[in-house]
C-alpha cells in the first residue's frame, strides 16, 4: 500500500468502495463491518452493517427508515471533527445535497482523499452549504455529468409554480418530489416566497418532513392530503412521491397540474414521458458546471467517478490534464427521482 | 421572444384543448403586433427562411462545444435542437433578447454570410428556453400540438369574431398579418376578400339516426351518395388556383393535377379521389397522395386524382350560397356541362320517392368507393359550419370483429393516469403451429368512463410485463371492435389496416380463445 497509489489502499470489492488501512467502506450494499455513510438516501445508506459512522441526522433518517442503522453501534459524527478509524483520520463535511449529508475526507501518510456522495453546490435553505475541501484524489459523483444539464435558480422554479396556481386557481397543483430532502428544500422555498397556506402531503412524506422539524428546520403548516376533500383542495399545493403524482392516488385531486420537482425535468422527453404538465428543474445534485468547477477548485490531480453519466466526465478531466477513472459500484441508480 | 418562448413551453407541455386555447388567446391579446402576428404565421402556415439554418446551427455549435460531449449530450437528449439550446454555453446574460419581429426581418433581409454571426448573437443572449423556440421557429418545426386551426379557433375566441369568419379571410391576408389583427381588434375593416381564391368555410352535415330517418319526407329531401374520399374546395378566382382541405388548408401543391383542371372564376365544393378509368379507387389509394408537400410524376400517373362535385359556390365573381340547393344544383350542372373540365365530374343525385326505396338501394350499392348515403333539403342555402336540419350523413352500419386485448398505454392530460389506449390483436398460427396473437389495430374511445375505470383495473392486474408507458397483458379480454373498413398494409405486421376503429363492445364474457383470425379481418378487404 503506497500512499500515492491509491488504487493499492481505496479498493473496489462486491460492497462497493473500501479504505484499507481503516478497515471501512463508504456507502456499501450488503452487510459491512464498518461503513461510513454519507447520507441517508436508501441507495447509500443500506441495512445490515455492524457499525456505522454517519453524522447526527443521518443516523436520525437510517433510524426512521431502517429501524436501527448498524446493528452493534453507531458512532455520531460532528461536521469537521476528525476521527481516527483504524490507521486513517476521518473528517465528514457538508455536502450540500440534503440534511445530515456529508463528504468523507481520508487523510493517510499525508495524502488526502474526499469522497464527496452526492452533493450539490446551490444554496439550500433545509441543509448546510457545500465546503470545499482540498484534496489529492476527488472521488466524485456524475448523476448530471452531461454539459446540456445546466440547472437554473430553484427560486424562479418554485416562482414559475405560484405564479401556475394563480393561473389555474380551480386546479391542485400536484408537485412530485423524492421523499427525503427535495420535498423539504420544495417546501422551504415555497415558504421563502411568502406562500404561507398549508401544504398538502402524501401520506408517505410526513415522516421525513417530521425528521426535519426535529433538527430545527422550520416548514410550517403541513396538512395530510389523504383526508382532504377535492372541494378543500382546489387551488392548493399537494406533495406527492413521483410514483403517485400522475397514477391513481392522484385522481381524488380536482383536476390536477401535475409537476415534478427534478433535475430531469431540463430534458423535455423525460418530462412528458412521465406525464408532466409543470416541468420544475430543482435538483440536489451538482450541475455540470458544478460538477467540472469543483474537481478544478479541490485540486485534485486525480479523479475518480462513481455512478451517473460518468463517460463525459471522465472525458473532460482528460482534456483538463488529470487522471480519471470510472469505479464501478453496483446498486446505484439514477438519483433526484 | 420571450414571450413567443413561454408560449411555445407552455403549449408543449400542456395537453388539454381548452388550456392551450386559454394560452393562445392570452398571448394574442398582450403580445404587440407584429410579433403577435409572426407567432401566429409559425403556428399555422410555418416561416420559411431561405437559409441552410440546420447546417449553419451545427456548425455553430461545433466551434462552442467539444464535439465528444456533444455526441454524448445528443444521444442522451435524443433531439439535436433542443440539445444545441441546452448545451449552448453561457446565455441568458447581458444584451436583452431579440424582439420576435426583429429575429423574422432581419434574417429575411439578410445575406447568408452574416447569418452565422446573428444567430450566434441571439443564442448568447436567449436563456435555454428561448434558445430552444428560436431553433424551432428557424427550422420550422414547432411540434408543440397546436394545429392552424387550433390557432385560428384561438383568434376566434380572443376577438369574438366567429371562426368561419376568419377562415374566409385567411388566405387573403399575409404575415404578419396586421390587417387581420387589426379587424379582429376593431381598429381595422375586414380584409377585402373579393376577387381572390380564398377558402370559403364549408357547410357540414349531421349524422341521422333512425327515428329520424323515419321523419324525413322525400319531397323535401334529395339524396346522393356519399364518396370515399376527402372532402375538397376547389377555387379559382383573380388567376389564383388552390385546393383546399375541409379545414382550409391549401393542399394544393400535393394535387398539381386536379388544380390545373379548374377552370376560372368558379369556387366548388367535391370529393377529393383517385379515379382510374371511371372507378374510384379504395381510399387508401388516395391516402398515399396526402400528408405530402409535393408529388412525384410516377405518383401522378399512378394514382391519378379526380374531384366528384357535390356544390358550387361562386361563378364568375356572384356568390351563389343564399341560394336553395336545387338552384345551386342547377348552376352546377349547368356550369359543368359549359366547361367540361377534365378530371372532374358531378355526383349524381338518387331518384327516390319513399325511405324505404332509398333503403333498398343504399342495401343494394355494391359500387366501391362509397361511403354513405347524402340527404340533403332542397331549399337549404349554403351555411357555414354544421346547421342542423339541412344535410344528413347516414353511413353503413360498421363492420366488426372480435380481437383481444394485447397492449396497453396510459393516455394523456385527463386521462394520464388510466391506460386508456388499447392495441389489439387477432389470432393466426405462429411458427410453431402454434396460435399466436398479432396486433390489428388501436383504439382509445367508443367506451364509458365507467368501462374505462374497469379497464384501467384489468390492465394493472393482467400486467404480465412493461415498456416504459406501455404494458403488455395477458391475452384474456376480447373487445368487439368495429371499423369502416379494412385495408391491406405494408407497414403492419398483420399486413392490414383498419380505418377508424372503436371500442364497440367489452366482451366480458368470451373466452380469448374464440376471438376472430387475422383471415377473417382479410376477408374483409374491399379492393
Amino acid at each position: 500500500m503506497k500512499p500515492g497509489l491509491f488504487e493499492t489502499w481505496l479498493t473496489v470489492d462486491r460492497k462497493g468502495l473500501y479504505c484499507r488501512p481503516g478497515g471501512f467502506h463508504i456507502d456499501p450494499y450488503g452487510g459491512a463491518k464498518r461503513a461510513v455513510i454519507t447520507h441517508g438516501h436508501s441507495d447509500h445508506a443500506r441495512p445490515g452493517h455492524d457499525h456505522v459512522l454517519a453524522t447526527q441526522e443521518t443516523l436520525a433518517v437510517m433510524t426512521s427508515r431502517l429501524g436501527t442503522p448498524a446493528k452493534r453501534g453507531a458512532q455520531a459524527a460532528v461536521y469537521g471533527e476528525k476521527l481516527k478509524v483504524g490507521d486513517v483520520s476521518v473528517t465528514l463535511f457538508p455536502a450540500g445535497h440534503v440534511l445530515g449529508s456529508a463528504q468523507v475526507l481520508i487523510e493517510w501518510k499525508g495524502a488526502r482523499v474526499v469522497i464527496s456522495g452526492d452533493y450539490k453546490r446551490s444554496a439550500d435553505p433545509t441543509c448546510p452549504s457545500f465546503e470545499l475541501v482540498p484534496c489529492d484524489l476527488f472521488v466524485t459523483e456524475a448523476t448530471f455529468a452531461l454539459p446540456v444539464f445546466q440547472h437554473g435558480n430553484a427560486r424562479e422554479e418554485v416562482a414559475k409554480l405560484l405564479r401556475s396556481r394563480e393561473r389555474f386557481p380551480e386546479r391542485a397543483h400536484v408537485v412530485g418530489v423524492y421523499g427525503l430532502g427535495k420535498c423539504q428544500r420544495v417546501i422551504a422555498l415555497l415558504r421563502e416566497q411568502g406562500y404561507e397556506r398549508p401544504i398538502y402531503l402524501h401520506g408517505a412524506l410526513a415522516e421525513c418532513c417530521a425528521l426535519y422539524e426535529s433538527f430545527g428546520v422550520r416548514l410550517g403548516d403541513l396538512k395530510s392530503a389523504t383526508g382532504a376533500t377535492r372541494e378543500e383542495l382546489k387551488g392548493e399545493i399537494v406533495l406527492a412521491p413521483p410514483s403517485a403524482i400522475a397514477d391513481r392516488w392522484s385522481r381524488r385531486m380536482p383536476d390536477p397540474v401535475t409537476a415534478f420537482a427534478s433535475g430531469w425535468m431540463r430534458i423535455r422527453a423525460r418530462a412528458r414521458q412521465q406525464g408532466v404538465e409543470l416541468p420544475l428543474v430543482i435538483s440536489d445534485h451538482a450541475d455540470w458546471r458544478e460538477l467540472t468547477a469543483t474537481i478544478e477548485e479541490t485540486g485534485a490531480e486525480e479523479v475518480w467517478v462513481t455512478h451517473g453519466r460518468e463517460d463525459a466526465l471522465l472525458h473532460h478531466i482528460q482534456t483538463t490534464g488529470r487522471r480519471g477513472r470510472a469505479l464501478a459500484l453496483i446498486g446505484r441508480e439514477d438519483e433526484d427521482q | 421572444m420571450k414571450a413567443f418562448a413561454e408560449l411555445l413551453d407552455r403549449l408543449a407541455y400542456t395537453p388539454s384543448r381548452n388550456d392551450k386555447l386559454s394560452l393562445l388567446a392570452g398571448y394574442f391579446a398582450a403580445a404587440p403586433d407584429p410579433d403577435r402576428g409572426y407567432a401566429l404565421a409559425a403556428l399555422t402556415d410555418g416561416l420559411f427562411f431561405r437559409l441552410p439554418l440546420r447546417r449553419i446551427l451545427t456548425d455553430l455549435v461545433a466551434s462552442r462545444v467539444d464535439p465528444v460531449l456533444f455526441d454524448l449530450s445528443r444521444d442522451y437528449v435524443g433531439d439535436t435542437a433542443e440539445t444545441i439550446a441546452l448545451i449552448w454555453p453561457g446565455g441568458g446574460k447581458g444584451a436583452e433578447p431579440p424582439q420576435l419581429a426583429a429575429v423574422v426581418e432581419t434574417l429575411q433581409s439578410a445575406l447568408p454570410m452574416e447569418v452565422p454571426r446573428l444567430l450566434a448573437a441571439w443564442l448568447d443572449q436567449l436563456d435555454a428556453t428561448g434558445r430552444w423556440a428560436l431553433i424551432k421557429l428557424l427550422t420550422g418545426a414547432l411540434r408543440v400540438g397546436v394545429s392552424a386551426r387550433l390557432a385560428k379557433t384561438a383568434l376566434a375566441e380572443w376577438s369574438g369574431v366567429p371562426l368561419s369568419d376568419i377562415e374566409e379571410v385567411w388566405h387573403c391576408v399575409d404575415p404578419p398579418y396586421q390587417a387581420l389583427f387589426a379587424w379582429l381588434s376593431g381598429k381595422g375593416p375586414r380584409p377585402e376578400t373579393g376577387a381572390r381564391a380564398t377558402f370559403r368555410p364549408l357547410m357540414l352535415s349531421h349524422q341521422i339516426e333512425d327515428r329520424e330517418l323515419q321523419s324525413i319526407d322525400p319531397k323535401d329531401f334529395v339524396a346522393e351518395w356519399k364518396w370515399d374520399g376527402v372532402r375538397v374546395q376547389a377555387a379559382h378566382q383573380g388567376g389564383e388556383r388552390r385546393l383546399f382541405s375541409r379545414t382550409g388548408d391549401d393542399i394544393s401543391g400535393a394535387f398539381p393535377d386536379v388544380v390545373e383542371a379548374i377552370p376560372e372564376g368558379v369556387v366548388l365544393d367535391g370529393e377529393l379521389l383517385v379515379v382510374r378509368d371511371g372507378e374510384v379507387a379504395p381510399f387508401n389509394d388516395l391516402q398515399q397522395r396526402l400528408n405530402r408537400k409535393t408529388v412525384t410524376g410516377a405518383m401522378l400517373k399512378s394514382h391519378p386524382a379526380h374531384i366528384r362535385l357535390y356544390d358550387i359556390l361562386f361563378d364568375r365573381g356572384e356568390d351563389l350560397r343564399p341560394l336553395p340547393f336545387i338552384q345551386r344544383r342547377a348552376r352546377l350542372e349547368a356550369w359543368h356541362a359549359m366547361h367540361a373540365p377534365r378530371r372532374i365530374d358531378i355526383s349524381s343525385l338518387i331518384d327516390f320517392s319513399s325511405i324505404a326505396e332509398l333503403e333498398a338501394l343504399w342495401a343494394g350499392a355494391r359500387e366501391t368507393g362509397i361511403e354513405g348515403l347524402m340527404l340533403k333539403r332542397r331549399l337549404s342555402p349554403y351555411i357555414a359550419g354544421r346547421p342542423k336540419g339541412h344535410w344528413y350523413k347516414w353511413k353503413r352500419a360498421p363492420l366488426t370483429i372480435d380481437a383481444v386485448l394485447m397492449y396497453a398505454q396510459r393516455g394523456s392530460g385527463k386521462r394520464s393516469s388510466y391506460y386508456s389506449d388499447y392495441t389489439f390483436g387477432a389470432w393466426r398460427d405462429g411458427e410453431n403451429g402454434e396460435p399466436e396473437l398479432v396486433p390489428v389495430g388501436k383504439s382509445y374511445f367508443g367506451f364509458t368512463d365507467e368501462e374505462l375505470r374497469e379497464l384501467d383495473a384489468f390492465v394493472r392486474n393482467h400486467t404480465v410485463d412493461s415498456f416504459g408507458p406501455v404494458r403488455q397483458v395477458e391475452a384474456k379480454l376480447v373487445f368487439e371492435v368495429a371499423f369502416d373498413s379494412v385495408h391491406r398494409s405494408s407497414r403492419h405486421k398483420s399486413g392490414v389496416a383498419m380505418r377508424f376503429p372503436r371500442i364497440n363492445r367489452i366482451r366480458w364474457d368470451k373466452p380469448a380463445e374464440e376471438a376472430d383470425r387475422l383471415e377473417t379481418l382479410k376477408a374483409m378487404i374491399v379492393d
